[in-house]
């Protein structure tokens, strides 16, 4: 098993093509280590999503490779794909992105019915769904529904989601950005309280704040890493 | 995901929207009912032309006039300037000479008032025939005994009953006997009743008088339709593998009778296949229709599912993306809504089933088609539901399955 748990080179994205054609990763040479917790900042359309879509294996980039956990995943196939997300990645989305129509249990249930090699009963799927909620706080809320929740408890719905099947890295866009001042803290905290743990999370935030409490904080700026803070120190990178 | 998790997801997805997925379902509901109804009318046709046999008898030839030829020229012999058609001469001559017979018949028909005591009943069906009827009938006698040939040759006025009209009257069979009743005019006396045997084919045995044919021509058949002439002559062959030899012999003995050139006789033999062919093709006729309105159903049910399945796909677009997100592969998420359109379809089936089941019941009782429900067309009607929905659910499934994660995220 290597240190890093991430590593990307000469990472690109191109949006389009010809005049249209958008730049929104231009590469990028990321690593992330096992255990740590980096923050992105950037102002808006400098590639956050982007970055952060192609290391959630949700999209592939245009040019350069992207080694996840010693396999490289750039130009894995469609199903293969759905693998990694399934069993390395849990994704926490800045809009929730629960099912309405499913109970706050169910909805952290999904990622292990998708995963068909724990070969898990449904009560056992139902159980670790329970103990996830518990562990984020939500022991007395497993049958709400989405509309039900508050917006804090609907992310901590989903960061529990994002835990239920044990993944190698959280990757969270924004996962305050919908949440008033006081929610935005209790789901920072509890990411932390996750790293603590032992979880490798790499979030994106627009708060200073929040940043500071990372491990490292990586500016992005038109598609390239302007700055790299590490340990409160920050570190200039030129521009390549 | 596993199957069956599957079908639970795809059930869940199919309850959101339950109006709209009954509606959906009516073209399906209407073709399976259809495909039902069109089976159960092709049955019941064959149990009806089943029944015909049964009501003319097996192995039967029916021998008729054919007034088409040419035959009363100057120049013809004496004999070919006869009066045209079959008589009862005929019957006896085909009654003696030919081998390999049950029984010869004819039949004329008349209506008429019958009358015993102060009871009348009004435009009763008398059939004048012979006494090879009930052989070649399959028909049998419950009281007394049937007409003999002694009965047509001197033209007695006997007369056997039917077990209704013996019933209405005279109370019991066994009381007929003897009696006399009056048929129009004339006075008969009962010598025998017949056995209940239903009403078969259009034929109502049991509400029938059986006289001498003779005395129906002497007393009830005015000279200008014919006098002695008969309709048809029945002739009931002892089996299948004698049928061509009987038919045979019945020719040459009528071309003997009627002095005409063997190969232009004045009469034809029809057995009861053409009968039977004439038959199916009217009930063929039906069920093609029904044929046309299931297949068209079917069709635009699938089309129906098909729509609402891709409307389904648009509306569901995020949560197709979420799903891709946490794990779902393509074949996932195309097996989801494949199954949506498959449990769609075959809800309409099972309505459909039903509906089908009904209606060919309601056929059956309104009494305009007799239907015999087959049961192989249930799972029948149900494989071509799903066959249905695997079609027509296949499109929007693969449209759903090969969205791109992130568009589909950011949708809306
Ligand atoms: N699907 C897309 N098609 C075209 N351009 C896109 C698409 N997604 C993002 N972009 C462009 O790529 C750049 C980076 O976008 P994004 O990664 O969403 O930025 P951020 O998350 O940092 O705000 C922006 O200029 C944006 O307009
Ligand atoms: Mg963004």
């Amino acid at each position: 098993m290597t240190e890093q748990l991430i590593e990307t080179t000469n990472l690109t994205k191109v949006y389009g093509t010809g005049s249209v054609a958008v730049q929104a990763l231009r590469n990028v040479n990321l690593q992330v280590k096992r255990g740590e917790f980096v923050a992105i900042m950037g102002p808006s359309g400098s590639g956050k999503s982007t970055l952060m879509n192609i290391l959630g294996c949700l999209d592939r980039p245009t040019s350069g490779t992207y080694v996840l956990d010693g396999e490289d995943v750039s130009h894995l196939s469609r199903n293969e794909l759905a693998r990694v997300r399934n069993r390395k990645i849990g994704f926490v989305f800045q809009s929730y992105n629960l099912l309405p129509r499913l109970t706050a249990v169910k909805n952290v249930m999904l990622p292990l019915l998708y995963n068909s090699h724990n070969h898990l009963s449904d009560k056992e799927c139902y159980e670790r769904a329970v103990a996830a909620l518990e562990a984020v706080g939500l022991g007395d809320r497993l049958h709400h529904r989405p509309n039900e929740l508050s917006g804090g408890q609907q992310q901590r719905v989903a960061i529990a989601r994002a835990l239920i099947n044990n993944p190698s890295i959280i990757l969270a866009d924004e996962p305050t950005g919908n949440l008033d001042t006081q929610a935005s803290e209790e789901i920072v905290a509890l990411l932390h309280q996750l790293h603590d743990q032992g979880a490798t999370i790499v979030m994106v935030t627009h708060e200073p704040g929040f940043a500071d409490h990372a491990e490292r904080v990586i500016h992005l700026l038109d598609g390239q890493i302007a700055a790299e803070k590490l340990n409160g120190t920050r570190k200039r990178r030129g521009k390549i | 995901m596993s199957l069956w998790r599957t079908f639970k997801t795809a059930w869940e997805g199919l309850t959101l929207n339950k109006g709209r997925s009954f509606l959906t379902t009516l073209g399906v509901i209407i073709g399976v009912g259809a495909v039902i109804v069109m089976m159960a009318v092709s049955a019941g046709a064959e149990a009806e032309i089943a029944d015909q046999i049964n009501a003319l008898g097996a192995n039967l030839i029916m021998v008729m006039p054919s007034f088409s030829r040419a035959g009363f020229g100057p120049g013809m012999s004496a004999s070919a300037r006869r009066m045209p058609g079959l008589s009862y001469d005929d019957l006896i001559a085909i009654a003696n000479n030919v081998t390999g017979i049950n029984g010869v018949s004819a039949e004329q028909t008349t209506m008429q008032n019958v009358k015993a005591g102060d009871t009348v009943l009004e435009d009763i069906s008398i059939l004048g025939t012979t006494s090879g009827f009930p052989d070649v009938r399959e028909y049998k006698v419950a009281v007394g005994r049937f007409l003999t040939g002694t009965d047509n040759d001197q033209a007695r006025k006997v007369a056997v009953l039917g077990s209704d009209i013996a019933q209405e009257l005279f109370g019991n069979p066994n009381a007929a006997i003897g009696q006399t009743i009056k048929i129009g005019s004339v006075q008969f006396t009962v010598v025998g009743v017949m056995a209940p045997k239903g009403v078969v084919g259009n034929t109502d045995y049991d509400n029938r008088v059986y006289i001498p044919i003779t005395v129906v021509f002497k007393k009830f058949v005015n000279e200008r339709f014919g006098g002695d002439r008969v309709r048809t002559i029945y002739v009931s062959a002892e089996s299948k593998d004698v049928m061509n030899s009987v038919m045979s012999q019945v020719t040459n003995v009528l071309v003997k009778q009627h002095g005409v050139d063997p190969a232009s006789p004045d009469f034809t033999l029809t057995t009861q296949d053409s009968v039977i062919a004439a038959r199916a093709s009217t009930t063929a006729t039906f069920r093609n229709l029904l044929a046309w309105v299931a297949g068209v159903s079917l069709v635009v049910g699938g089309i129906g599912i098909m729509n609402i399945m891709l409307v389904s796909v648009t509306e569901r677009t995020r949560e197709i993306g979420l799903r891709q997100a946490l794990g779902a592969r393509p074949r996932d998420v195309q097996l989801q809504f494949l199954l949506e359109a498959v449990m769609l379809s075959l809800i309409g089936g099972l309505v459909g089933v039903l509906a089908g089941v009904g209606g060919s019941y309601v056929f059956n009782a309104v009494g305009t088609m007799r239907t015999a429900l087959v049961p192989a067309s249930i799972p029948l009607a149900f494989v071509a539901a799903a066959a249905v929905g695997i079609f027509f659910g296949y499109y929007p499934a693969t449209k759903a399955a090969q969205l791109d994660p992130i568009e589909a995220l950011r949708h809306e």
